[in-house]
């Protein structure tokens, strides 16, 4: 059985929803009533059946209708979409990966048929049946990265290791969460992570960076980041903040529930094998407070972690404008009694 | 000195004699007073092999009778950086390897004259730079990619399409620029007052 795509979109009249058993598989990111920054690092192993964990590439009933509003993006502004020139070969890096998992976790929609460099790549939820050489650019309609990228879910880096550092030096960046790839293209870990508060402070990113850059091929590792986002629109790019800005204005008592959205990243790091770069995969996931509260526990988490949020992370994320009015909405949904450890729902 | 919490801006230096026979001084303003005060510390003969591309912007019209005074293989006053930028990229490309390069006055004309020489393939190590004058920052909208030069004030209009920018601590080396991002997207009618920030 195969996965029914949704057809939706994520700007306009924003039809995007979940179906009942994509809210159960929601990645929820909070293990306990709190929430700080931490090297929230782990081993990606595979998760239970039917997770977000289950397959080491998800894809899931969203897949369709976010490739389109990826190529909506691109087509406005292709400086989200940049390779310095170095960073083609860890592209077809990421090409081998991304065919070789897509077609080994769902037989049913992606097939890779290889012939030494003659490559036979099958997308049929996207309509693709294209044959190319594999390290010959002129074979493909696009670069190797933008190629796959438009073929998948959520954004990704592609970053260069050297000098004891990473560097962000390609990238597709379409669903991010209010930063720039033109901006930060160039940039060491230490640099493109600058913006962020307190986390400098707690010796967050010296360890994180220590780790990546010790990360071994084929042991691939992941975490989890949030924030929230006003109606479920993919490009809340700083590019067009002035577009959907706005939008945070308009969060009353009575449309919290369909307007706010949690947005969790799953982001994982993976080795590539013949550049030795990294790269980062940064999946999306949206759900409406709505559909949120349809689990007790993960209503009064939100609630618990929202409310006592530090007033710096909640600015840094976006929240300032409507907080008060979100927190008075899930206090509803809190009925004060414990909630249980871990992420899954009760 | 600007401050260092700013972790993406680079850390500036001072000028000082590097060995080698060929020497490209790139500065603007006040830099030349940097140019002036290693002069004093350079073994006899240090000028006779050096370039010097100056812009003195506002700064004291004896600064560049000074500069002269050094007796460079070449003097070049431009009229403002923009101004300035093809030259030197062409005499970046036809550098000779062991050039030393020596970029001095404000963050706008050094982190220019920086991607010039980097993208010429000049070594990162073989390039100087020192901070002086005014904190004026150059600035990159975010939105529409236009870049405002001598910025002052926080927050600054976009000169290209008008956008009133809140001027982050966020820097690109390879825009050599701060990144604007619009102050009162969320409601265009709060209209908070330009203050004085980056003198
Ligand atoms: C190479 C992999 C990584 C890339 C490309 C990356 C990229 C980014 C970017 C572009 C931002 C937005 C910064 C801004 O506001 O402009 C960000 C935020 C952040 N990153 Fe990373 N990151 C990576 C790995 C990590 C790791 C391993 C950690 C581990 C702790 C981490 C922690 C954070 C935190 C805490 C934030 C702030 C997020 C928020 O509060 O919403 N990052 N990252």
């Amino acid at each position: 059985m195969g996965i029914t795509f949704r057809q939706e979109t994520f700007r306009d009249d924003f039809s995007f929803a979940n179906s009942p058993e994509h809210i159960r598989r929601f990645p929820f990111p909070f293990h306990e009533d709190s929430y700080m920054y931490a090297v929230n690092i782990e081993p990606h192993v595979a998760g239970p059946k039917g997770s977000v964990l289950e397959h080491p590439i998800d894809v899931d009933e969203h897949y369709v209708s976010e490739m389109q509003d990826r190529a909506l993006v691109l087509a406005e502004d292709p400086l989200r979409c940049q390779s310095l020139p170095h960073m083609t070969l860890a592209g077809w890096d990421l090409l081998e990966l991304l065919m070789t998992a897509k077609a080994e976790s769902y037989p049913e929609h992606f097939s890779l048929t290889r012939d030494g460099d003659r490559w036979h790549w099958v997308n049929r939820p996207l309509g693709i049946d294209d044959r190319f050489t594999f390290g010959d650019v002129a074979t493909l309609p696009y670069g190797p990265m933008e190629y796959i990228t438009r073929q998948s879910q959520g954004d990704f880096c592609l970053l260069d290791q050297r000098d004891g550092n990473l560097w962000m030096d390609a990238g597709i960046v379409t669903t991010q969460a209010d930063w720039s790839l033109d901006f930060d293209i160039g940039m060491n870990f230490f640099e493109w992570h600058a913006p962020v508060p307190l986390a400098h402070e707690k010796g967050i990113f010296t360890r994180a960076l220590k780790f990546l850059l010790n990360v071994q091929q084929g042991r691939p590792a992941r975490r989890l980041n949030w924030t929230m986002t006003i109606n479920p629109r993919l490009d809340t790019s700083p590019e067009n903040y002035h577009k959907w800005g706005p939008d945070r204005t308009t969060v009353t008592p009575e449309n919290v529930g369909h307007k706010v959205h949690l947005r969790v990243e799953l982001q994982s790091f993976w080795r590539l094998p013949r550049s030795n770069g990294l790269v980062f995969p940064i999946r999306c996931y949206l759900i409406s407070m709505d559909e949120l509260v349809t689990s007790r526990k993960w209503a009064r988490r939100l609630h618990r972690v929202i409310r006592d949020l530090p007033d710096e992370i909640a600015a840094y994320k976006g929240l300032t404008r409507y907080r008060a009015t979100l927190i008075e909405w899930l206090s509803a949904h809190d009925d004060g009694a414990p909630t249980s450890p871990g992420f899954g729902p009760d | 000195m600007p401050p260092q919490s700013i972790i993406s801006r680079p850390v500036y230096g001072m000028l000082s004699p590097q060995p080698g026979r060929e020497h490209l001084f790139v500065a603007d303003a006040q830099g030349a007073e940097a140019i002036l005060d290693m002069a004093a510390a350079a073994p006899d003969g240090f000028f006779a092999g050096a370039q010097i591309v100056y812009i003195p912007r506002d700064a004291d019209p004896s600064l560049a009778e000074r500069l002269k005074a050094l007796s460079p293989a070449m003097f070049y006053e431009g009229p403002s950086v923009a101004a300035a930028m093809p030259r030197l990229r062409q005499t970046l490309a036809t550098a000779r390897m062991g050039l030393r390069v020596y970029l001095a006055g404000t963050e706008g004309l050094i982190g220019q004259a920086m991607q010039a020489a980097l993208e010429a393939g000049i070594d990162h190590s073989s390039i100087q730079t020192e901070h002086r004058g005014s904190l004026a920052r150059r600035v990159q909208c975010v939105h529409c990619k236009g870049i405002t030069e001598d910025v002052t004030t926080q927050p600054v209009t976009c000169a290209h399409c008008g956008l009133l920018l809140f001027v982050r601590d966020h820097y690109s080396r390879r825009i050599a620029a701060f990144q604007g991002v619009c102050i009162n997207a969320e409601d265009p009618s709060e209209i908070p007052p330009a203050e004085e920030a980056f003198r």
